[in-house]
């Protein structure tokens, strides 16, 4: 048993032992659980991979004279002005002022948020546009100005949903393609990808969200960040295996960092065919082993870890419920699963070879004492349900 | 006998002349075209692998080159940019000849073999990074 102090003691003292999530699993089957866990202080999780659900906050400054900004354009990409004069939120899926979206099925999607947030993180320059209707103190009705990252005031992420716990592995099994958010799907079961990171998967290796609760530090595309709250869709009440591991999505975090201290490695604008933008983005969170029980959950095997199997083409958009079956992480990627019988190739939309970069760059951060652990001040939700959207006929 | 991928670029004034008639015929280069785009009064582009014996395949580049074709081995009619690449794997499926892999399942990294590309463009659209590009 370990508590939080002596592992940040140890951190300090460029004492501690740490090791990444795929490393962990043959050095607990090589030493046994028990010498293990007290040797081990901290095992690194990781992820990359498109999470629509991120955005950032971002202050300008004030001009001279002043504007309170009403409507604002990021390189032709709207961002959302309802807020104080001169802050803006800008959105990972919003599309590009006049993008034809899928008029020209399937379209392209070639620029949107997720492309400005990756400028922006990699220093580049952006043309700022922004209208206003003027009042007495901010008399300014029109501004465009040219901008970096180092110009602003702040530019904070704010991702109201990342790190989903585990993820659909999409199919179709209709007569003509599909473009989803989970790529092209080729019709008569042709193709599947699945997107997480398995093993190496944050919330994967801590199914219960023992050490992952608000508060706790994260690696942020590079920036100390943390869990602000549980994610949008957190819903911890699924289906779960005998290793208590979700076989489904269930459990996701909001997380925020500093983006002026991100490596533009990992903020990556995303396009996909026929479905819009996204932004990819890495994140790193560190397990306290501060016991047996916690290493022997985050020593889990991706032959350990299901995921769905769902028809995209009917079964997801009309919300059935239906599962045509479930397949492991291990047999993913090898690169062929077995679904109705028909063998299937497999793509992915999740990096593991970024998630293993990040789980190393973490591992290294904290082995050299620049990284600490923090306790949650609060654990997420074990019990609540998604609820879906009623549509009614009558205000109640 | 080897086979060499051949990305060739041509000004303006050279598309009219029947130029793989005399890579085949005074060459003896066996010749098999990916993607061409040769438009009356526009540059045109055109792809493809040159198989015979290497002198050949030098005199035939030569050739080539007195036209004002330019033959560049360095600039790739489809390209894959290594450094964009985030290794996520969507490609895979959609490379029809595996020019696209994983190299190594340990890591999951995924490289691309020149050799087996076909230039179908699959990837060209399917890429979320945009990592795969053609130069027409």
């Amino acid at each position: 048993m370990k508590t939080y102090a002596e592992i940040n003691a140890r951190i300090e003292s460029g004492k501690a032992v740490v090791l990444t999530a795929d490393e962990i699993i043959d050095y607990v089957d090589r030493k046994g659980l028990e010498a293990a866990a007290a040797e081990v202080d901290v095992v690194t999780t990781a992820t990359f991979g498109p999470m629509c659900s991120s955005g950032c906050f971002l202050n300008f400054g004030h001009s001279k004279p002043r504007i309170r900004m009403s409507e604002a354009w990021i390189d032709d990409v709207l961002v959302y002005a309802g807020i104080a004069a001169v802050d803006m939120y800008l959105g990972a899926t919003e599309l590009r002022y006049n993008d034809p979206a899928n008029m020209n099925y399937p379209g392209e999607f070639s620029f949107g948020g997720g492309h400005v947030i990756e400028n922006l993180v990699a220093g580049k320059t952006l043309q700022l546009f922004a209208l206003s209707y003027g009042t007495d103190e901010y008399p300014r009705r029109e501004v465009r100005t040219y901008f970096t990252l180092d110009d602003l005031n702040q530019a904070i992420m704010v991702n109201p949903r990342n790190c989903y716990q585990n993820y659909n592995v999409a199919v179709n099994t209709s007569d003509r393609p599909l473009y989803t958010y989970l790529g092209k799907l080729d019709p008569r079961l042709r193709n599947a990808t699945y997107c997480s990171a398995g093993q190496l998967s944050p919330l994967l290796n801590d199914p219960l969200y023992e050490t992952i609760g608000i508060g706790t530090s994260v690696w942020l595309a590079g920036a100390p960040g943390l869990v602000y709250a549980e994610g949008t869709q957190h819903c911890p009440t699924c289906r779960r295996g005998d290793n208590d591991v979700p076989m489904e999505g269930a459990g996701t975090l909001a997380l925020t960092a500093d983006m002026k201290q991100m490596k533009p490695d990992f903020v990556r604008g995303v396009s996909l065919m026929g479905y819009g933008v996204s932004l990819a983005i890495g994140v790193g969170i560190p397990i306290p082993i501060l016991n047996p029980q916690i290493l022997k959950r985050a020593a889990v095997r991706d032959r350990d870890i299901y995921a769905p199997v769902v028809d995209y083409s009917t079964d997801y958009p009309e919300r059935t419920g239906k599962v045509l079956g479930h397949v492991n992480y291990e047999q993913l990627k090898s690169g062929q699963i077995e679904v109705n019988g028909k063998k299937i190739d497999v793509g992915s939309l999740s990096s593991y070879a970024k998630a293993l970069e990040i789980a190393h760059l973490l591992r290294d951060q904290i082995a050299r004492g620049e990284f600490l652990l923090s306790p949650p001040i609060r654990r997420l939700p074990l019990q609540q349900t998604m609820k879906p959207l009623k549509i009614t006929e009558k205000a109640k | 006998m080897t086979t060499k991928k051949l990305f060739l670029f041509f000004p303006k004034c050279e598309t009219e002349k029947p130029i793989i008639y005399h890579l085949v015929k005074d060459f003896g280069l066996i010749i098999n075209i990916f993607r061409a785009k040769v438009t009356p009064d526009e540059e045109g582009y055109l792809a493809l692998d040159v198989t015979g014996e290497d002198a050949n395949i030098e005199k035939g580049v030569e050739f080539l080159k007195t036209f004002g074709v330019n033959v560049d081995p360095f600039n790739k009619s489809l390209r894959w940019d290594a450094s964009r690449c985030t290794h996520c794997g969507n490609c895979l499926t959609h490379c029809p000849t595996h020019a696209l892999k994983v190299a190594d399942r340990q890591t999951m990294r995924v490289a691309f073999i020149e050799e087996l590309c076909i230039e179908c463009l699959a990837c060209v659209r399917n890429c979320p990074y945009g990592v795969c590009t053609s130069a027409f």
